[in-house]
């Protein structure tokens, strides 16, 4: 386990993560995930974030080590979206028994790992490390280490068990693991000056596909996007793009820092959410191109593609508009990406009523305070009573928030949004954000609020009718 | 009668099963004003929460002891302590229900000793009832978690009552019955003039209701007055196998009798239970159930043109395969490929070949040539591999609506299971062309061309030859 603590207090050493940094000495090695309160706790484990982190990954058949928990109750949830192959959504699982657990899951793993060779031919393994299999003491570094030499395929081990934290941190082992055994272990078969990485874009409801036409309409080529519809090998030769974009945040932020300082590849920090934030991505990443040596021309043409678009996003939405002015939006994203979609929504003419800003860092809410001026509401940690109390006393018209607290809005008869991990609609980039203006717009005007919100004839009318029966 | 398999793979591909804690952790959602708690890592809890919340589509009260590398292996006791007193603190609940995991078990933590000492050491918590299950994910199936929480609710909460009401029942329903299903049942027991207390019972927490206020525990479901008096009951009805345990329980320590029904789906099935239930109450049959029965009746004639004779591919938990599997073999439907979840005697009473104790890859490399197949959402993948018609049944289903409402009981349950059968062979029906029966014949001609030709070669001495 000894090297597994070590990865984990490097990555809470991660210097460009300035929360961390801003922590003391012995405040930093507890790291970014708070000790968690029993019975008043919620989230996902690290196994669950570095998974998330990964799968994207099309490829790869995705082996979880342990008992059916971890996989067996939520595989195939995540909306991450393929071009090509489907083995992502194969659910692997050694489903270790209480016998594994007596006597230890290492021969199973090997012996699955083996099989799913056999059947499914992929280009590589994942193996993700559970709670169980961490604590009966499963190396998994040693059967993946085996079964590479033996195979000849790579089989990665990803040692992120669910009880050493949170999602966020399961986000950056994932991270560590893709660093240690993939990134750089390929070549591709040409580069150009134009190659980028996109790290810590999932490719969720297809959202990176809101993008690409707009960059290959630059000629610039995604070398690879970690790990939103990547395959194992573009991961693997990602180390000879010439700039990149860091995605969502802090979630990978160990990807993008330790590929700039192995391979001199420099990175912003950008968001595709938002007009603004999508022009300025865009035009970061011409910016840090030609700065590597892509011809000066690509800047005017960048700034051409952004007129064009922005004028055509703009127009959209104009259309919403004035149906939106002024309307209150509760969003709850209890993730990190609060701020960019901040933006977004006052393009559409709406006020912000309030923002969780749980996992945000000081950056991210100084970025809200800009925004939001500075009596910004932020909560830290909004509990399902306050939003349910929030809305039903109407101090907001909307809530925008993750699929497991939609029911709070629902009961009350508010209109509900999905933005999270689960959702159907692709609101990335300039087509997204017209989107998702739409999408609010539609959820405000529905037909069914009126009806749902009426109460029952019976109810209002109770006394006319006892006045009746009375005369 | 069925030979029962287990699969001699090493590694799991698409699991069918799920695990013990959230089936227990189901159960607890069916008594009222409840938290149900898993004592574990927060993962375990998150990905419980987020099935449950996507298949019901409800808020789902769930909360976990959050234990993390170290205090597991120090022991849990301080985590449960803190998880107890907070849950207590924050939602003042009824009842915690807290269910084991995989780390806990490895760990070998006392739970019922810890929940001693804190009991003792918390008098405020005395009117809060906690029930402890003990479910660890690498043993047995979501069914099996279900189950065994049953037993717990029974041995903690129920006591020998000296006053009788004449008219309750006891109805303990298995974790395949849907709310749905549990309002059926309770309909059909209120027909004469008996009352029913379902234990648990998700049909008042979890039908999809729109409620007044905001609660943070479970809303509707057995009450503790309700578990309490459990020995007050005439007799106790339950419902799928994996009740027995729980109506044994009961039994022993309330002295209540229980009945066994395997099933509720079927026309032999209901007539017995409808009979019982007469016999029970010394009252007829209500004339709404000899009309639902002949209803039955007549949709059985008209769907069994289309039954008749299809192959299935069915993948589901014991229960819920006994319950579907056998009317679709009354239905004339043959049971080509099963796979379940966990034992259980019922399997081997199975009307199929084979039972196979595997996962959805079994199912799909059994089911290639299947008129259709039966399981739950993440039948998805294989459904449009093999080009078949596909219906959801079961836990999760969460890309379809209306899981909840989703009814397979009483006649009425078994006639709309007929008509959604024989409407889905119907949806798939094929016209007739010129070319359609050419093929047929064409193999016809080959087939006999090649078997004259190995007679030929065996005995090289027929007239053709000469
Ligand atoms: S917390 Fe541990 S046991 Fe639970 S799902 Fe996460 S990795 Fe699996």
């Amino acid at each position: 386990m000894a090297s597994l603590n070590e990865k984990v207090q490097d990555v809470f050493n991660e210097p460009a993560c300035d929360k961390n940094q801003a922590k003391g000495e012995k405040e930093r090695k507890k790291g970014c995930t708070k000790q968690l309160t029993p019975g008043a706790a919620a989230g996902g484990c690290a196994f669950d974030g570095a998974k998330i982190a990964l799968q994207p990954i099309t490829d790869v058949a995705h082996l979880v080590h342990g008992p059916i928990a971890c996989e067996g109750n939520g595989w195939d949830n995540r909306g991450a979206k393929s071009s090509d192959s489907k083995l992502y959504r194969t659910g692997f699982t050694t489903d270790i028994s209480e016998l594994d657990v007596i006597y230890g899951g290492e021969k199973r793993l090997y012996k699955s790992i083996r099989e799913v060779l056999e059947k499914y031919n992929p280009p590589a393994v994942f193996v993700y490390q559970t709670c169980v299999t961490a604590l009966i003491g499963d190396d998994i570094e040693a059967v993946c280490k085996a079964a590479t030499t033996k195979f000849g395929k790579p089989i990665i081990p990803i040692n992120a068990p669910g009880f050493v934290g949170a999602k966020n941190l399961g986000n950056k082992l994932a991270g560590e693991a893709l660093l240690e055994y993939v990134i750089g272990t390929e070549e591709p078969e040409l580069t150009t000056p134009y190659d980028i990485n996109i790290i810590g874009e999932y490719n969720l409801a297809g959202e990176l596909w809101q993008i690409k036409p707009l960059l290959d309409e630059l000629g610039i080529r995604i070398l690879a996007c970690i790990s939103g519809d990547a395959k194992y090998k573009e991961v693997a030769y990602s180390h000879r793009a010439k700039a990149a974009m860091m995605v969502c945040s802090k979630a990978m932020i160990n990807v993008a820092r330790k590929m700039e300082e192995r391979y001199n590849i420099p990175f912003f920090e950008g968001s595709f959410y938002g007009i603004t934030d999508t022009s300025e991505s865009l035009r970061q990443i011409s910016k840090l191109l030609v700065q590597q040596g892509a011809a000066e021309d690509l800047l005017s043409r960048t700034e051409k593609l952004i007129f064009r678009e922005e004028t055509r996003a703009w127009e959209g939405i104009n259309r919403y508009r004035a149906k939106l002015q002024g309307k209150k939006v509760l969003l709850i994203t209890g993730g990190v990406k609060s701020w960019s979609v901040v933006s977004a929504l006052q393009e559409g003419g709406m006020e912000i009523v309030g923002t969780s800003v749980k996992k945000s860092t000081d950056e991210d809410k100084d970025k809200i305070k800009e925004l939001m001026g500075e009596d910004a509401h932020m909560f830290d940690d909004m509990r399902p009573r306050d939003m349910y109390a929030m809305l039903k006393e109407c101090r907001a018209d909307i809530m925008l928030s993750g699929g497991r607290s939609q029911f709070v809005a629902l009961k009350v008869k508010m209109p509900w949004l999905d933005i999270n991990q689960e959702r159907h609609h692709a609101y990335a980039g300039y087509v997204g954000m017209v989107e998702l203006v739409k999408q609010i717009e539609q959820a405000l005007y529905h037909p069914v609020w009126a009806q749902v919100r009426k109460p029952a004839p019976w109810e209002t009318e109770v006394s006319e009718v006892s006045e009746a029966k009375a005369a | 009668m069925a030979i029962v398999n287990t699969n001699h793979k090493a590694c799991t591909v698409n699991p069918l099963k799920m695990s013990q804690p959230i089936g227990a952790a189901l159960a607890f959602m069916g008594l009222n004003n409840c938290m149900p708690t898993l004592h574990g890592s927060q993962g375990c809890t998150s990905f419980g929460l987020v099935l449950f919340v996507r298949h019901f589509r409800e808020m789902i009260p769930m909360q976990t002891t959050a234990m993390n590398e170290v205090n597991t292996i120090l022991g849990g006791m301080e985590n449960i302590e803190q998880a107890i007193v907070n849950i207590w603190e924050r939602t003042k609940p009824a009842v915690i229900g807290l269910a084991s995991t995989g780390l806990t078990e490895t760990k070998g933590d006392d739970v019922n000793a810890y929940i001693k000492l804190i009991r003792a050491k918390h008098p405020e918590l005395a009117d809060t009832a906690i029930v402890y299950a003990s479910t660890p994910d690498y043993v047995g199936a979501f069914q099996d978690g279900w189950s065994k929480a049953a037993v717990c609710i029974i041995q903690e909460t129920a006591e020998p009552c000296q006053v009788k009401q004449v008219n309750r029942v006891n109805v303990l329903p298995g974790s395949h019955l849907t709310p749905a299903d549990i309002d059926e049942i309770r309909e059909i027991i209120e027909s004469f003039g008996l009352f029913a207390v379902f234990i648990p019972d998700i049909s008042g927490s979890l039908d999809g209701h729109i409620p007044e206020d905001f609660t943070p525990t479970t809303l509707g479901g057995t009450t503790v007055l309700e578990l309490r008096t459990m020995g007050a009951a005439r007799a106790t009805i339950a419902i799928g196998e994996q009740m027995h345990a729980a109506a044994i329980e009961l039994e022993m320590k309330t002295g209540v009798p229980y009945t066994m029904f395997d099933r509720l789906t079927g026309l032999d099935a209901n007539d017995n239970f409808v009979q019982f239930l007469s016999k029970l109450s010394g009252k007829p049959v209500a004339l709404k159930y000899r009309r639902q029965r002949s209803q039955l009746q007549d949709a059985m004639l008209d769907a069994h043109f289309y039954t008749g004779g299809k192959k299935i591919a069915i993948g589901a938990e014991p229960d819920l395969l006994w319950s579907l599997g056998s009317f679709l073999s009354e239905m004339g439907c043959e049971l080509a490929a099963v796979v379940t979840t966990t034992q259980s005697p019922l399997l081997e009473k199975m009307p199929a070949e084979e039972v196979l104790i595997g996962d959805l890859e079994d199912l799909e490399m059994r089911a290639k040539d299947c008129d259709l197949l039966i399981t739950h959402s993440h039948g998805r993948q294989m459904a449009e591999r093999l080009h078949i018609p596909f219906l959801r049944f079961g836990i999760p289903t969460f890309d379809r609506l209306g899981a909840a409402h989703k009814l397979t009981v009483g006649y009425r349950g078994t006639k709309e299971l007929a008509f959604e059968l024989a409407n889905t062979f119907l949806a798939e029906d094929h016209e007739a062309t010129p070319d359609s029966w050419r093929e047929t014949f064409q193999e016809i001609n080959t087939e006999v061309a090649s078997e004259a030709q190995t007679t030929c070669a065996s005995n090289g001495s027929c007239s053709s030859c000469n």
